[in-house]
């Protein structure tokens, strides 16, 4: 009961503080010389915000890398010992090795199906119900996914009844189960698939949305010109579509990097399926705070020209308005 | 000749009928290919979620002795078995209320706190504001993992570890890059003759914001709204990072805790997943449009 009436505090009191911090801020600002109002009204309004991004996102950044110089118990500087620790030590590499596969598969399968639903569906009658269906798993969060998943891959012993769906279907044409998310050769694309078929629908909406911006006159003049479906594809609907193209992959490079959920409930990263963020986040539940900071660095690292590509196709926009 | 002519506008006409019905069956059948492509990728995409909602009302030993598909043939063995394991077992109940105390207050906290920088990024000038308008936009694609350890250390140090104020701040700290950019593209794109008649009028900032610019951004916010409170409810990692051992611990990471202690014995969690899934499929279907422009405005805009 506790709980529920400081969540009910919580939910009424933040917009009124606000409302108080608006009309309290903006009588004392009005009061004061026209000079300094003009100068310090803008700040006072993005103050909060800005106050949230700087303690939870600016410092930590700093600390973290930072951390990465110091021991577990920041007592001494350790110079690169905890990044030479993350490219020498053979399970730290496999996480490594695991999130470019990651990076590879899930954004080219992502954005590769996305692209060819969408395309697909332009041309069904049936295409709205179609959509539903292939966006329905992009609600579903990543625990609920990794569980409708692991009935999927479940394993039984060769001789015993299949109950996971894919082994029965394997079996059903005369295949030997496998184990999926234990044998390391099927493992990491059983996981990476999951991860695609969470996303897909969220690529296939995004390149939808500007397929239907593509005007039917230029369509229909390549169709009279005698141009068939797929040189159509090729050669008008894929150029046009390649902005959106690059958007949605930039996007789901970062997505391959940051994943964490699918691996750690699906497998804990047991079985050669870490990746870099289940391993930064087992370092810092193993109290290797130096360590973790250094692979969270790593993974910062990989994300920076993301970061700068983010920042110069805002100014672009920015120069457009 | 009249009558000949007749024939042949018949003859014309008969055989034109039945070559428009085969050409339209040919070209069907051409595009068989086409229907069975999306076919096979619904199915997979379907399929899935489907068996997981049939074995959720199955009970144990059938999910053991079977695959889900056999409750297409009597007996169907329905049962809510599950539901009621799963609600009994310890921690469950109460992490789905936590997950709802978590959700809420995290949603509308940074909600508010992003409207109001979002207003001062687009109707008010000063310096430094590209610089930090760039940095938020950057921050937008920073990995979560790369604060946890400092924000760990900042909650122990401040008494707030592994309390709900934690990670409602967390959360809004998380978001709120994402909606500044969101809601201040918005915000700016709202005609400047409405604020600037209304500062004629003698409005000042906070009249201005309540009256004209909320009100204006609603359809925004709404969106953003559903988009925040699924991200927050189907959130892992920020729970995990900072009540993952804490009676206050959400839906998601008993689920999670859950699934990797029980080594065999885990299929009842199928209802877990139900559970927890119905609320996110139940806010998309409800609210599709609002929803699909939430998950997608950041992406198209930048």
């Amino acid at each position: 009961v506790d709980r529920i009436i400081t969540a009910l505090i919580a939910v009424a009191g933040v917009p009124l503080v606000l409302l108080g911090y608006i009309y309290i801020g903006e009588w004392v600002i009005e009061h004061l010389p026209d000079r300094v109002q003009t100068w310090i009204r803008p700040y006072f309004w993005a103050l909060p915000a800005i106050g949230f991004a700087t303690v939870f996102m600016v410092y930590p950044l700093l600390r973290t890398v930072v951390l990465s110089f110091r021991n577990n118990a920041d007592t001494i500087w350790v110079g690169f010992n905890n990044y030479i620790y993350f490219f020498t030590f053979p399970d730290t590499l496999t996480s490594l090795r695991n999130s470019v596969l990651w990076l590879i598969f899930y954004t080219f399968f992502a954005v590769g199906f996305g692209l060819i639903i969408a395309i697909m569906l332009d041309r069904v009658r049936y295409e709205s119900i179609a959509k539903i269906a292939i966006f329905l798993p992009v609600p579903i969060s990543a625990v609920a996914a990794s569980i409708i998943w692991k009935f999927m891959f479940d394993y039984q012993p060769p001789g015993t009844v299949q109950t996971g769906t894919l082994n029965a279907l394997l079996g059903s044409f005369g295949g030997q189960p496998v184990a999926w998310l234990v044998n390391s050769t099927t493992n990491n694309g059983a996981l990476i698939f999951v991860g695609i078929w969470s996303i897909t629908g969220f690529c296939m909406v995004i390149i939808s949305g500007s397929l239907k911006a593509i005007s039917t006159e230029v369509l229909e003049a390549a169709r009279i010109d005698g141009a068939n479906e797929f040189q159509i594809v090729r050669l008008i609907v894929t150029p046009l579509l390649w902005p959106t193209i690059t958007v949605v992959t930039t996007t789901m490079v970062i997505n391959a990097l940051k994943q964490f959920d699918i691996v750690y409930v699906l497998t804990s990263g047991a079985y050669d399926t870490d990746v870099i963020a289940t391993q930064m986040f087992r370092q810092l539940a193993n109290a290797h705070y130096g360590r973790a900071a250094a692979v969270g660095v790593v993974l910062f690292v990989a994300i920076v020209p993301l970061l700068v590509i983010n920042i110069r196709r805002f100014q672009q926009q920015e120069e457009q308005r | 000749m009249s009558g000949v002519q007749v024939t042949t506008a018949r003859e014309t006409a008969a055989p034109t009928a039945v070559s428009v019905a085969m050409d339209r069956w040919g070209h069907n059948l051409q595009r068989l290919p086409l229907h069975i492509v999306i076919a096979v990728f619904i199915a997979i995409w379907i399929i899935p979620t489907l068996g997981l909602i049939v074995n959720s009302f199955r009970g144990v030993q059938d999910m053991n002795n079977a695959g889900w598909w056999t409750v297409l043939f009597p007996p169907h063995g329905f049962t809510l078995a599950s539901y009621t394991q799963v609600l009994n077992t310890e921690n469950v109940a109460s992490s789905i209320l936590n997950s709802i105390l978590i959700t809420v207050p995290a949603t509308v906290i940074q909600l508010a706190i992003a409207t109001m920088g979002a207003y001062a990024f687009a109707w008010m000038k000063f310096p430094g504001k590209n610089i930090f308008f760039i940095v938020i936009v950057g921050l937008m694609v920073v990995p979560i993992q790369m604060t946890l350890i400092p924000i760990l250390r900042l909650f122990a140090a401040t008494g707030l570890a592994g309390s709900f104020i934690a990670v409602w701040l967390a959360h809004s700290g998380y978001g709120l890059p994402f909606e500044v950019f969101l809601l201040r593209n918005y915000l700016g794109g709202l005609p400047r003759e409405v604020f600037e008649s209304a500062e004629v009028d003698g409005a000042g900032h906070a009249v201005r914001f309540l009256r004209i610019a909320i009100p204006m951004t609603v359809p925004a916010i709404a969106s953003l709204t559903i988009f925040v409170f699924l991200g927050v409810w189907n959130d892992l990692l920020v729970a995990l990072a900072f009540l993952g051992s804490s009676p206050n611990r959400p839906f998601t990471v008993v689920i999670t805790q859950l699934v990797t202690s029980l080594g065999g014995g885990w299929q009842f969690l199928t209802a877990a997943a139900v559970l927890q899934m119905v609320l996110p499929l139940a806010v998309f279907i409800a609210l599709q449009r609002y929803f699909v422009r939430g998950v997608t405005a950041g992406s198209v805009k930048g």
